[in-house]
């Protein structure tokens, strides 16, 4: 699914993509694309987008901006109760588009 | 092996540790304890009772829990009473009839509360003061009363006092004897004591006998005195002392002493070897003990003797420190120089009202006793140097004299101090027990708690156990951590050193040159607050503004459901008719809930992200800025509304309020902050609760600092009196400055003042007396922040790249359907999620 200019998801500032019926959320880091989905499992608000992205125990993370959970960018698991997660999505980016698999 | 049945009767404080005590012995599976309570909850704290006044709840003071006695296979029985003690048969029999045999008995039963046996003592409203059903009776009973009176000028009458002025009453205190803790203080410290918590408003009344409590005439009852003088009141509690529950042994014939208590050996033993009484119950040596850490005591000592050990109790120290209605007060060992031929120092401070007293050996050698009442900071000092049998320093009264500037504080410090010294006489661990749990890796004063347990019982030694543990950290060599986190090996405060030295601009460039990784959702803000506090660069550049907090990125708060809320300013609190109209139709036209906040301005809850950009260009042109309610930074300047309108005001409290507001306005911090002006001493702007809080007086402004409210709320300390508008705002510079640059994160004013060594009086020091010469240092980094203010939303809404952000979807114009709201009271509020449920239920069916 075709999603938006590369120039639309600039480095560790999270985008939201509304794909179907789901909210996805897209990151760049290290110059690399990430997608997961943005509703937060904790609040249940739409959130993950807005995070700020870093490391944390030499894993990628988003911090959910509602109660501070951190979730890994490649797979959506959260650090902090690895039995919740959020869904994750192959993204790539051609020929100045990004491109996420639904 | 069968195992050998323990029965505790009574499970209080002395109780619940004996069995915990058991529990951690090596060969607990040896034992089946069941413990029998009359109370219907396990085990509480009881010695912190009165925070139950203060928003504890009964669940907040558990020791224990049923689970944790169920996983230990510990049987409890709630609200059964042992009415009958058959030592030959080995047994005890509850009120319900139900029958207990046990291989050893430990009586735990605690003390009741003594009531003087005056007429008329048994009406409604005639309280006690020990469990917590009694403290229900009294909230019960305040409701009904405006004047209470206690019965008691003790350590608990005092508690009790407290707990009557927190709840609103007008309070006395009635006392037999000629002074307050007649048995801890001496007269000195007595008149002390009794001065200062007459002005905090609790009235007391020395050698004063009860007579009869008969009907009053303005109160519910009227107290008569021996004297002929009398008291009315609605409510009277008897804090007189406490009896020991000895009514089992008494009738059931174990030896008790001529006035009560159960006769115990060294070993807690009763005259029949195989039942066991401990705590306030107990009579050892013809003494009752009725503190905690002797109760504690003998528990170990009842469990060490069971188990084959050789543990014996000899007696134990009485010395106490405590905060009696706020008051500090110690009194340590022969308080009262009653041995003959006791020296004494004295140290009085009448303004302050501290009053200190040695008493030494007759050889002048040794420390005996003390009295500290006002600061009991040299407390755990004293203590230690007492009970170790130290030789005192040349000059002794150093040890209770304040320290003149640039003398440090005398002492004999943690080092003097044998490793055999008791550092937590609750828990009875000494100097090396936490010197040991720091080498075997415990760190921090939580990790010396959990391994010690140090420091978990009344709390009074936390500050010595830090100290013990901080010199053994230095011995070994190794750093306090302090680090902010993985990324970053530094302080708060040596990063803001490092940007400010270094002049780095950029989040990057600190990183590169002094962390490691990519940060995280910790050190980002923080560092991006300090770069605020340094250049004070629009926090929407872009390499600035991937490290902020969504609140910061987005200007505005964001809400549970993921929408914001937006607080323009209103400085002072001061707001024209067209502004307030202005505020109301974009309320309107954007369905916003509207509420007033605690800093006199107006929130505007419920706005999507896309909606942000358009609402704050109305907001522009009718006038408005940001109001920073979503930064760590200078939020409001609250005022009353002053002698411009006022009958009392004594200056314009609105005009300085709004010159303060306007000078600092976005200052980021490392933590929220807020300030107030009061136009007089009627203080109508609260300003003694905030970070910085200004009031009005004949004489000029008086300046108070770290303040707050919110979870543990701080009255402001006044700093300085009868300045001028210059000099009020020349202090405020220096004292906002001083704390950016060294405060920790998120730590308020207040802790960040606790904290530094000196407290109020150094802080003073600095921003008074220029004492670190700073003070023209910090007005110039101030005057550069002042000079580089804009308003962060007038310069987002004019640039269409950064308008780009507020798009809720990157690829579609849809709006964000998680967010739904229904109507309450004529306006939105966010829907629950039943309600969500029902909404998409309806939108389903509508579109099928």
């Amino acid at each position: 699914m075709d999603i938006c200019d590369s120039s639309d998801v600039l480095p560790n500032l999270g985008v939201r993509a509304l794909v179907n019926d789901e909210q996805i959320a897209i990151y760049r880091v290290q110059g690399q694309l990430y997608a997961i989905g943005s509703i937060d499992p904790f609040s249940g608000a739409a959130v993950l987008s807005r995070g700020i992205v870093g490391d944390v125990k030499g894993q990628l993370v988003v911090a959910s901006p509602i109660y501070k959970q951190h979730f890994n960018l490649a797979t959506g698991v959260c650090l902090e109760e690895p039995s919740v997660r959020v869904k994750s999505y192959p993204v790539r980016e051609i020929a100045g588009r990004v491109q996420v698999l639904v | 092996m069968k195992k050998q049945k323990i029965v505790v009767v009574g499970n209080g404080m002395v109780g619940h540790k004996f069995i915990d005590t058991l529990l951690a012995s090596s060969n607990a599976d040896q034992y089946q304890i069941v413990t029998i309570a009359e109370e219907p909850r396990l085990a509480y704290d009881r010695v912190q009772l009165s925070a139950y006044f203060s928003g504890s709840t009964a669940e907040d003071l558990m020791l224990t829990s049923e689970t944790y006695y169920q996983e230990k296979g510990v049987s409890y029985k709630l609200n059964e009473k042992v009415v009958e003690l058959k030592p030959e048969e080995n047994c005890v029999v509850t009120a319900s009839g139900h029958k207990e045999t046990y291989d050893q008995l430990v009586l735990a039963t605690g003390s009741y509360p003594f009531v003087p046996p005056v007429p008329g003592r048994e009406q409604p409203h005639c309280l006690v003061y020990r469990t917590i059903e009694d403290l229900e009776a009294i909230t019960a009973s305040a409701k009904q009363s405006k004047v209470g009176v206690v019965v008691g000028g003790g350590l608990l009458g005092l508690e009790a006092a407290n707990a009557l002025k927190n709840l609103g009453l007008e309070t006395h205190v009635v006392e037999f004897a000629p002074r307050l803790m007649a048995v801890q203080l001496d007269e000195g410290g007595g008149q002390v004591l009794r001065s200062k918590i007459e002005k905090l408003g609790v009235k007391v009344h020395t050698e004063k006998n009860t007579q009869e409590i008969v009907a009053g005439e303005k109160c519910r009852y009227r107290m008569i005195f021996a004297d002929g003088n009398y008291l009315e009141t609605d409510m009277i509690l008897f804090s007189a002392g406490i009896r020991p529950r000895d009514e089992l042994a008494r009738k059931f014939g174990l030896g008790v002493g001529e006035r009560g208590g159960i006769v115990i050996n060294n070993y807690c033993q009763t005259t029949v070897p195989n039942i066991y009484a401990i705590g306030e119950c107990a009579l050892w040596s013809n003494r009752i003990f009725g503190l905690v850490a002797p109760g504690y005591q003998m528990a170990r000592v009842a469990v060490s003797h069971i188990t084959g050990g050789t543990e014996q109790f000899l007696g134990a120290d009485m010395s106490t420190k405590l905060k009696l209605l706020g008051v500090e007060v110690a009194s340590i060992g022969d308080a009262q120089a009653r041995t003959p031929g006791a020296l004494s120092y004295v140290y009085q401070d009448g303004i302050n009202e501290i009053y200190k007293r040695l008493v030494l050996s007759p050889d002048g050698k040794k420390l005996i006793g003390a009295v500290l009442v006002g600061d009991s900071s040299a407390y755990g000092n004293l203590l230690q140097i007492c009970l170790n049998h130290m030789e005192v320093p040349e000059s002794p009264e150093q040890l209770i004299v304040p320290a003149s500037d640039g003398q440090a504080a005398t002492g004999l410090g943690v080092d003097a101090l044998p490793e055999t010294a008791t550092i937590c006489s609750c828990h009875d661990v000494s100097k090396g027990a936490i010197c040991c749990a720091v080498r075997d890796g415990a760190t921090t004063i939580g990790a010396i708690k959990s391994s010690t347990k140090a420091g978990t019982g009344c709390g009074g030694c936390v500050a010595l156990a830090t100290q013990v543990m901080n010199s053994e950290l230095t011995k070994l060599g190794v750093d306090i951590c302090t680090d902010v986190c993985e990324h970053f090996s530094y302080t708060r405060q040596e990063l803001y050193h490092l940007v400010r030295v270094g002049n780095i601009r950029t989040f990057e460039e600190l990183i590169e040159k002094h962390g490691r990784g990519l940060g995280c959702d910790i050190c980002k803000p923080l560092v991006a607050s300090i770069l605020a506090s340094c250049w004070n660069e629009l926090i929407m550049k872009n390499e600035l503004a991937h490290l902020q907090d969504t609140n910061d990125y987005f200007m505005a708060n964001m809400q549970k459901s993921g929408t914001y809320s937006i607080v323009p300013r209103v400085a002072g609190g001061e707001i024209t008719p067209d502004k307030l109209i202005a505020l109301g139709m974009v309320g309107k036209k954007y369905r916003l809930y509207t509420k007033i906040t605690g800093g006199q301005r107006i929130d505007l809850f419920g706005a999507q992200l896309e909606d942000l950009p358009a609402i704050w260009q109305e907001l522009i042109d009718a006038g408005f800025e940001t109001g920073h309610a979503y930064g760590k930074a200078v939020r409001t300047v609250k005022s009353c509304v002053g002698s411009t309108w006022c009958r009392y005001g004594v200056l314009d409290s609105v005009g300085m309020a709004i010159a303060i507001e306007e000078r600092y306005k976005g200052l980021r911090a490392p933590h929220k902050l807020k300030f107030a002006v009061s136009g007089c001493t009627r203080e109508c702007a609260e300003a003694q609760s905030k970070d910085v809080g200004v009031i009005a007086t004949e004489n000029g402004w008086s300046l108070y600092v770290c303040g707050n409210g919110g979870m543990k709320p701080r009255h402001a300390d006044l700093f300085a009196t009868g300045l001028d508008d210059q000099t009020l705002l020349k202090y405020i510079d220096r004292f906002l400055m001083f704390y950016v640059r060294t405060a920790d994160r998120l730590q308020r004013t207040s802790v960040w003042m606790d904290n530094l060594e000196g407290g109020l009086k150094y802080l003073k020091s600095v921003i008074i007396d220029d004492k670190l010469g700073v003070g023209a240092e910090l007005e110039k980094e101030m005057q550069m922040v002042i000079d580089a203010y804009q308003c962060e939303w007038k310069s987002t809404i004019s640039d269409p790249e950064k308008l780009k952000r507020f798009r809720t979807f990157v690829n579609s114009n849809k709006r964000d359907n998680t967010v739904v709201f229904v109507e309450e009271r004529e306006q939105i509020r966010p829907a629950n999620e039943e309600e969500i449920v029902r909404f998409v239920e309806a939108n389903e069916l509508e579109t099928a």
